[in-house]
């Protein structure tokens, strides 16, 4: 039996030890890592509760991430609870074994402490690794601070391993910002946390001798269609279960999570749509405008990014003048992904609001009150004249000369 | 409990048949005979990942599969690491007490082709070795990636051709020595690794018994010859396998914790490389007096090695 951590009421804990916390809380089985740089903590904090007795599985260091997400799913198919961390260029070196542990259906736990891509080499936060895992057919939770961290890795067990869902799930959390930024979090206690996530129960498993199992066949033009859908219907009929998983949550902790978080949006003639720690900035930037200069600025925030909540997004949106979707990763040659799938989701209504897209904070560089500020008053600029008069794609916090790309077409 | 009474091959080759009979592999391939041989040494339950291959593609295609034991295919680098999972949450659920049968006995084994084990997954060998797994690791090494059409692999032998690495005009092919991958796993101090060959069947069975019976991580490499890309006629995999073993183009032996060099077998008479080479189509253009100097230089490399072996053996070191 582990050894009981003893848990204050509130404790002081950044991203990082608020994950590792978590995983210490629902019993995980396996947990196979390799440290990068900034989700190493989870991993030295995790190994630390071995040495010391703290949980009764094992952790296998490995000697690569793409070994470590391959330990992952030859544990996860051998019928237990598996969860690792990564940020940056070791998801990369993993990119190729998402896929396979989503494809079959593995409900594997993956902190991802969102950093920049390479090159040139940075360690801060983007959203780039984020993004690289969109296709993945993993759920992507997305948490904006320390406790936000901790309570999304507890549902992300539940979610995943719900028989009708069966998938993996990742939890990001902004590099630095939110994993090394010491912050108060209200723990729940352990006999309630684990009866929360409740035992991990196998399907197809390994281990089970008296029915062998074949995990990772082939399929060709005959079949491989119909897997690949039916994988997608399972991340698309996630979402109740996600909805009934922050419900049970909320009753549990009293702390609410929607798969789209709105703030100040039932008046807002103006808004952001972010992600990650941006939305606690965007939020202090909307109140301290409505305060002081009386425009009616909102917030959109996206909480799970996989399955995309369209029709949340589009439902938040419905009634705003001006919106301005931002892109914290580099968009390569587009406008950013998370504008073009905001703008589609809008694009399926009869509201028609202006949108544009800010590509900031890459790399790390500091996202500030005032930035958020100025593209507030922007999209008031916009609601108020009736079109954009800007470019539509656009960089917040860039040093030295403006980039801009593409005109509107509308009045 | 493994078995370790083999009486005849034809007992020994109908026990405990879990490689089913529908597979996709192309006849004469010898791969099948060494996965049967492993399967039908042991009783215990096995639980095998493999590495994309030959094998992998012809023994799992949707909705069919070959393997009556619990099997795990993911990439091409990662059935050492995938089995290692596999092996720390056995181990874990029987800690906890939620295995469906906790007392069934368990081998753990995964399998890659030379182009995954000496090539492409080496990291991810190298790294379950050295974190000291009890799992067994079987290489089916045909010198080539034949599942995709034959091109080199760092386990091909100087002088042969592949489509990556041809014999043309001015190109006896292959130029690089093979790698010495038992070497290699021998040196992560594996308490045991072999060269192990189909055609010694007995020597295979108990080899493969001493690997599943071992503690700890093992590595054996199979000599598989492969009729497609080697060039020989299907029905003759084992004359091509006993010309190897007995050209000592591929010697039979195992190192007993890194240190430990067993020859296990010794051809009563040794044939000259020519008979090997010449027996396969992959080496016909050495033939061409251009070319003799590679056939001189393959036959000193071998007894070369041969005589290390032997050194070794004696030396116990």
């Amino acid at each position: 039996m582990a050894v009981k951590f003893d848990l204050n009421e509130r404790e002081v804990w950044d991203g990082a030890y608020a994950a590792s916390q978590a995983l210490r809380q629902a019993q995980v089985d396996v947990l196979a890592a390799y440290p990068i740089t900034p989700s190493t903590p989870i991993v030295e904090n995790y190994g630390s509760y071995e040495a010391n007795g703290y949980i009764d599985g094992e952790v296998i260091m490995v000697e690569s991430e793409h070994a470590a997400m391959s330990a992952c799913v030859g544990a996860s198919g051998s019928g237990g609870r598996v969860a690792t961390a990564t940020s940056s260029q070791g998801f990369a070196l993993m990119a190729e074994v998402l896929y396979q542990a989503s494809g079959m259906r593995l409900p594997i736990v993956m902190t991802v402490v969102n950093r920049a891509l390479a090159s040139p080499l940075n360690v801060r936060g983007d959203h780039s690794d984020m993004y690289l895992g969109r296709d993945s057919g993993w759920i992507q939770l997305g948490a904006f601070n320390a406790e936000e961290a901790y309570d999304l890795t507890l549902c992300a067990f539940k979610i995943g391993e719900d028989h009708s869902v069966r998938l993996p799930v990742m939890v990001h959390q902004d590099g630095f910002t939110t994993s090394h930024t010491a912050q108060n979090v209200y723990p729940i206690t352990d006999e309630k946390a684990y009866k929360f996530v409740g035992d991990f129960k196998p399907v197809d498993d390994m281990l089970d001798f008296s029915r062998p199992v074949t995990y990772g066949a082939q399929t060709e033009e005959d079949w491989h269609f119909e897997h690949k859908a039916r994988q997608h219907k399972a991340i698309m009929d996630s979402r109740p279960v996600i909805d009934a998983t922050f419900e049970e949550f909320e009753k549990l902790s009293g702390r609410k999570y929607k798969r789209v978080e709105t703030y100040h949006m039932d008046d807002a003639e103006v808004a952001i749509v972010a992600l990650g720690t941006t939305v606690e900035t965007a939020l202090v930037a909307a109140r301290e405008l409505r305060e002081e200069e009386g425009i009616k600025a909102g917030v959109v925030a996206i909480r799970v990014f996989r399955p995309f909540p369209l029709d949340q997004v589009r439902l938040a949106l419905k009634d705003v003048k001006a919106v301005s979707v931002l892109d914290r990763s580099a968009p390569g040659g587009a406008m950013g992904a998370f504008f073009n799938e905001v703008s589609a989701a809008l694009y399926t209504t009869n509201a028609r609001p202006l949108v544009t897209n800010y590509i900031y904070g890459l790399g790390g560089r500091d996202f500030s009150i005032a930035e958020a500020k100025r593209i507030f008053k922007e999209q008031k600029a916009h609601a108020d004249i009736g079109h954009i008069t800007t470019d539509i794609q656009k960089f917040s916090g860039l040093r030295g000369p403006e980039f801009g790309y593409f005109q509107t077409l509308r009045g | 409990m493994a078995i370790t009474s083999i009486k005849n091959l034809k007992e020994f080759s109908t026990n405990n048949d879990r490689f089913e009979g529908a597979h996709t592999l192309c006849p004469g391939c010898a791969h099948s005979m060494i996965v049967r041989e492993l399967m039908n040494c042991t009783d215990d339950n096995l639980v095998m990942t493999a590495n994309t291959g030959c094998l992998e593609v012809s023994t799992a295609v949707y909705p069919f599969t070959t393997w009556d034991t619990s099997w795990m295919h993911i990439g091409f680098e990662n059935a050492a690491s995938s089995v290692t999972g596999s092996e720390v949450m056995h181990r874990v659920r029987k800690k906890k007490g939620t295995l469906p049968d906790p007392d069934a006995p368990v081998k753990f084994v995964a399998w890659g082709g030379d182009g995954s084990t000496f090539d492409i997954g080496f990291q991810w060998l190298s790294g379950a070795m050295e974190r000291g797994h009890n799992f067994v690791y079987v290489c089916l090494d045909n010198e080539n990636y034949a599942n995709t059409g034959g091109q080199r692999s760092s386990a091909t032998p100087i002088g042969s051709t592949t489509s990556t690495a041809p014999a043309g005009t001015h190109s006896y092919g292959e130029k690089q020595k093979k790698k010495d991958i038992v070497a290699i796993m021998a040196a992560h101090d594996a308490p045991y690794v072999a060269q192990l060959a189909p055609n010694k069947w007995k020597i295979m069975a108990k080899g493969f018994q001493k690997a599943l019976d071992t503690e700890g991580p093992c590595f054996i490499n199979t000599v598989s010859p492969c009729c497609t890309e080697w060039r020989f006629d299907p029905k003759d995999t084992i004359t091509i396998t006993d010309l190897a073993t007995d050209s000592l183009m591929f010697p039979v032996y195992e190192i007993i914790n890194g240190h430990e060099l067993n020859i296990l077998y010794r051809p009563k008479n040794v044939l000259k490389v020519e008979d090997y080479l010449g027996a396969q189509g992959r080496y016909k253009h050495l033939f061409k007096a251009e070319n003799k100097h590679v056939i001189d230089k393959i036959q000193k490399d071998i007894n070369e090695y041969w005589d290390m072996l032997q050194r070794r053996e004696e030396a116990r070191i």
